[in-house]
């Protein structure tokens, strides 16, 4: 600080110059303290006044929820304009008096408008009372409006599915947050009476679809007449999703399944795309996207079709006979037996004290691998899982992507089972038998797989052992920017086989079809290998099955894939108590493929350039 | 750092007051952002989180109070740096909100770097001054000049004008107090950028509504967005229907049913003004006066040109930001996003100025001591 002194000279000036400061400062306060005194003190009654005539209220302008497409830009879900009854606690005089009119008027449940006028939430926010008001609903209550103040019908959005109750398990439906989700860091953005995705689609991408919320006041004058509307923070609508499935496709599907229970799912083993995935019962999504009464929920719930169940993957069922497509497969990687190995079928496997059936009184004789899996002969399987033993069965089956997710973008898929002696000490804390290991050589016992990971596992034979994870979601388009970004496929892992493996697997389930226990399968326009399956529900199997009450009846399976020489749809059937997996599924599958054929999907999926722009004009805007 | 021969020697009576000022401020600003944000509903709600940040303030206060500020001003070339380098990633890298980009995320938090800039600037410019006798238009004007222009374009690409304006507000009080043949231009400077929001008042009235609205969306897209005015007739409401003694804790209307938008950050004062009412308002005002008195003081008995002119940009910003804010709150002024320092919700904000005010004390300590 050599030039200290220098300073000081200029230090003296700047103190002095401090008076500027405080004159400066003094004048500015007092034109503060003015204006202040003018807004509070000379006007503060006009202000207040305004401020409490001002019954500006506060709305939430909901967004446009995303819109869902098929493969072929074909809407699956969209929003059209409903009336909603919303009240504004802050504006209600006699509570009493309001929910006995609105009783009176629309005919609610008293109990039910209570609920929603008491729900939590910021007291300045309308309540949410009743979504899908009729035209007549809500001229009744506009014409009733000087007698229900705080009352108010706005235009909202409702979610709309036209395909009714196609796809509805994919799909899914929509609902109003509860207020246990409000409770959720997810949902902390959200407010009583938001819709969000409750099953399904709608729930597994509703972070996407929402959109974000957007706020308006409006002031009203004292006979409650709006004067004006001042947006404070407009909507941003939800991305859209296209789809992997073909919705052609998807009908044919279930319309195969008609009035029985199960499920088929078909997917192109190539990507893993889902080209359809039926269960069956079904729902009305439109239905219960609606605001529900106790009555009609409970009905639902309790409905012995279970129809909310997606049975392609969440219903888990004994695989029968297709699990021996796995067990081949294992006994060739682990030398067990060679392609030629024979092994005598008398109709019957002794094993300790017990006999083990084969589904052949007399037997097959003596079978190879490829006679085995033409004619599903039961005790070659027995003779090859007993040599494995539980654990080399396990570790194929978990390579085979089943006792795992398959990890489909759908909420709460199940797992199924794959027995070993760690699970069964797990579950059910009892040391495995040894002759459990005879039952689960042919996929009875413990085995228990889902629709959707049997058609995952004849895809990634079909497909020489790369296994893609099923996808369901080509592409997501961003509203705002209009950017359409596409979803890649997934390679979930590659089957550890030696080569040659799978091709004598492949040709053997072609046998299947062409000689074996799945003629019905033959199609005249495409070549078709697959594998039947009959998940055994009882023991008590005498007599025709006919004579066997349907509850009790065996699940017929069947997975396909087609054509033979270069696959492009892999499928499985799963037809709840309808018996053997020929007669029943190996039809279906077939049908389902020639719609396949003659609807020419063997293309690779993408989304059409075309589609997209269709999409964007139809964006649904004007629902709000 | 830290001088232990004075901490041995305690608070003085001045102390005291100007730290029991400090935290009577904040007091009142945690008090209005309670009422606005109580019943948020979240696990930690933003009266919460703006007491954590003002005991990082206070650290920050205690480190800037207590440490050699001749050392600290050293440090400022580099730190002037860094913060360029802060706002040049904040274009690229920031967290936009509203249209503007203005923070860093970290973690769960974000820093917005242009409040830091604030008092790097400070720094930097007393630094530059009072290293050599600065004479000449073109070492008392130009040069320190072409030192803040880029700092201010970043800020302003953001876009944040009221940060911008801050930082010419804090140029032209410097040179201002450097005085000699620039005073005029200071003057000058000072005075067009007080009258600037009268002027501004009358040309904005002559303009038409979309002329008006194209314009503010420019300068600051984050207020008012489709609003037409909405905002300021709502916090002109606010405040005027506190009348006298207010409507009192969680009565005011305006905020606590929403309509008064930013009820916590920019809009503080109006939601304390319609909750204490004119009374309350005169003592917060008050407050501010005593505080900034007090900073006058300490520049008044700076032993050095380096501690006058760091007390003196502080006290100017501080100045400037609290009268810019109530002005534009009280619809004086167009809105511009200002924070009122000390009360309004935000973590770089507040610590900034604690550490500031802490500098500023800093100056008042030394005054004795030699090197």
């Amino acid at each position: 600080m050599a030039t200290a002194g220098l300073h000081d000279s200029e230090l003296g000036e700047l103190q002095r110059r401090l008076i500027i400061l405080r004159v400066g400062l003094l004048l500015v306060v007092a034109l503060l303290g003015l204006q202040l005194w003018n807004l509070q003190i000379r006007e503060g009654p006009y202000y207040r006044d305004l401020s409490e005539n001002n019954r500006t209220r506060s709305v939430i302008m909901e967004p446009a929820r995303g819109l869902i497409y098929d493969r072929n830009g074909v809407l699956l879900a969209n929003n059209v304009p409903s009336f909603t009854l919303y009240v504004s606690l802050e504006d209600v005089t006699d509570r009493e008096g309001l929910i006995r009119q609105l009783t009176n008027l629309l005919g609610l449940d008293e109990a039910l408008i209570r609920k929603k006028l008491a729900a939590r939430g910021s007291k300045q926010l309308p309540r949410k009372v009743k979504d899908r008001l009729t035209l007549r609903e809500a001229t009744l209550i506009e014409s009733h409006r000087l007698d229900l103040p705080g009352v108010m019908v706005q235009v909202e959005s409702q979610r709309n599915y036209p395909g009714g109750t196609t796809a509805s398990h994919l799909l899914g439906y929509v609902g109003e947050v509860s207020p246990e989700q409000l409770e959720k860091p997810e949902f902390s953005e959200l407010h009583q009476g938001s819709v969000v995705g409750q099953y399904g689609v709608e729930k597994f991408f509703d972070r996407l679809m929402r959109g974000q919320a957007g706020q308006k006041s409006i002031e009203v004058d004292a006979i409650g007449h709006e004067k004006r509307t001042v947006v404070v923070e407009q909507p941003h609508a939800g991305d859209n999703l296209y789809l992997t499935i073909d919705v052609r496709l998807q009908k044919v599907a279930e319309n195969l399944l008609g009035e029985e229970s199960g499920a088929i799912v078909a997917l192109d083993p190539r990507t893993g795309d889902v080209l359809a995935m039926a269960s069956r019962p079904g729902f009305d999504p439109n239905v219960l996207s609606r605001e529900l009464t106790p009555k009609q929920w409970a009905e639902i719930v309790q409905d012995e079709g279970r129809p909310l169940n997606n049975r392609a993957s969440q219903g888990q069922y004994p695989p029968g006979s297709v699990y021996k497509v796995m067990m081949a497969a294992a006994a060739l990687e682990t030398k067990t037996v060679t392609p030629s190995t024979t092994i005598f079928c008398n109709g019957g496997y002794q094993f300790g004290r017990r006999l083990y059936h084969d589904w052949k009184a007399g037997g097959h004789g003596s079978v190879d691998l490829r006679h085995a899996l033409v004619q599903s002969c039961d005790v070659y399987f027995y003779t090859v899982g007993q040599r494995m033993g539980i654990e080399t069965m396990a570790s194929f089956a978990h390579q085979f992507g089943l006792g795992e997710e398959t990890g489909i973008e759908l909420p709460s898929e199940r797992i199924g089972i794959v027995p070993s002696e760690a699970w069964k000490r797990k579950a059910k804390n009892e040391p495995w038998l040894p002759g459990e290991t005879i039952s689960a050589s042919i996929g009875q016992g413990y085995v228990n797989v889902t629709p959707l990971q049997m058609a995952s596992l004849i895809g990634t034979v079909a497909n020489d052992g790369a296994m893609f994870r099923p996808r369901l979601v080509q592409a997501v388009m961003d509203r705002a920017t209009g950017e359409l970004q596409r979803r890649p496929a997934v390679l979930k892992r590659t089957l550890n086989l030696r080569p040659g493996i799978l091709p004598v697997i492949k040709e053997a389930l072609a046998g299947v079809v062409k000689e074996g226990t799945a003629t019905k399968a033959q199609s005249a326009l495409v070549t078709i290998a697959g594998k039947t399956g009959t998940a055994q529900m009882t023991a008590l199997r005498t007599g025709p099955e006919k004579d066997i009450p349907k509850k009790f009846r065996d699940h017929a399976w069947f997975v396909a894939f087609a054509p033979v020489e270069a696959p492009t749809i892999a499928v499985a059937v799963l037809g709840e108590h309808m018996g053997h997996g020929g007669s029943a599924s190996a039809p279906l599958a077939k049908e389902l493929i020639e719609t396949y054929v003659k609807l020419n999907l063997d293309a690779p999926s993408h989304v059409k350039d075309g589609a997209v722009v269709r999409v964007g004009d139809a964006g649904g805007q004007g629902t709000r | 750092m830290i001088d232990r021969g004075y901490m041995s020697r305690g608070f003085d009576n001045f102390d005291v007051r100007f730290i029991g000022l400090i935290f009577a401020i904040l007091g009142i600003g945690v008090l209005s952002i309670y009422s606005v944000t109580h019943d948020q509903g979240v696990a930690f709600p933003f009266y919460a989180k703006q007491v954590v940040w003002i005991l990082l303030g206070t650290v920050a206060f205690l480190v800037m109070w207590l440490s050699d500020y001749h050392r600290i001003a050293r440090l400022a070339y580099p730190a002037y740096a860094i913060i360029l380098i802060l706002l040049t990633v904040v274009l690229f890298e920031g967290r936009s909100s509203r249209g503007a980009q203005r923070w860093i995320p970290m973690g769960p938090f974000a820093f917005q770097p242009s409040e830091f800039a604030k008092l790097v600037l400070i720094l930097t410019l007393a630094h530059y001054y009072s290293q050599a006798p600065r004479v000449g238009w073109l070492q008392r004007v130009v040069l320190p000049g072409l030192l803040v222009l880029p700092g201010l374009l970043l800020i302003l690409k953001q876009p944040d004008l009221g940060s911008g304006l801050s930082f010419l507000a804090i140029y032209a009080a410097m040179l201002l107090m450097v005085g000699m043949r620039s005073k005029a231009v200071g003057v000058i400077l000072l005075f067009s950028l007080m009258l600037f929001p009268f002027a501004w008042e009358i040309m904005w009235g002559s303009l038409h509504d979309y002329q008006r609205q194209r314009i503010m969306t420019f300068v600051d897209p984050v207020y008012d967005t489709g609003g037409k005015g909405y905002h300021a007739l709502q916090s002109r409401i606010a405040i005027g229907a506190g009348e006298l003694t207010g409507k009192g804790l969680y009565g005011g209307t305006q905020s606590q049913l929403k309509f008064l938008p930013e009820g916590h950050t920019d809009f503080v004062f109006s939601v304390f003004a319609e909750e204490w009412g004119f009374l309350g308002v005169l003592v917060l005002l008050l407050l501010f006066v005593g505080l900034i008195w007090l900073s006058l003081e300490v520049v008044a008995r700076a032993k050095d040109q380096l501690g006058a002119l760091l007390a003196v940009g502080i006290l100017c910003m501080l100045c400037f930001c609290v009268v810019i804010n109530i002005g534009m709150t009280a619809g004086m002024f167009p809105i511009v996003g200002i924070p009122l320092p000390l009360m309004s919700y935000g973590g770089s904000a507040t610590i900034m100025t604690m550490a500031s005010l802490g500098l500023l004390l800093n100056v008042k300590r030394r005054r004795l001591s030699f090197f």
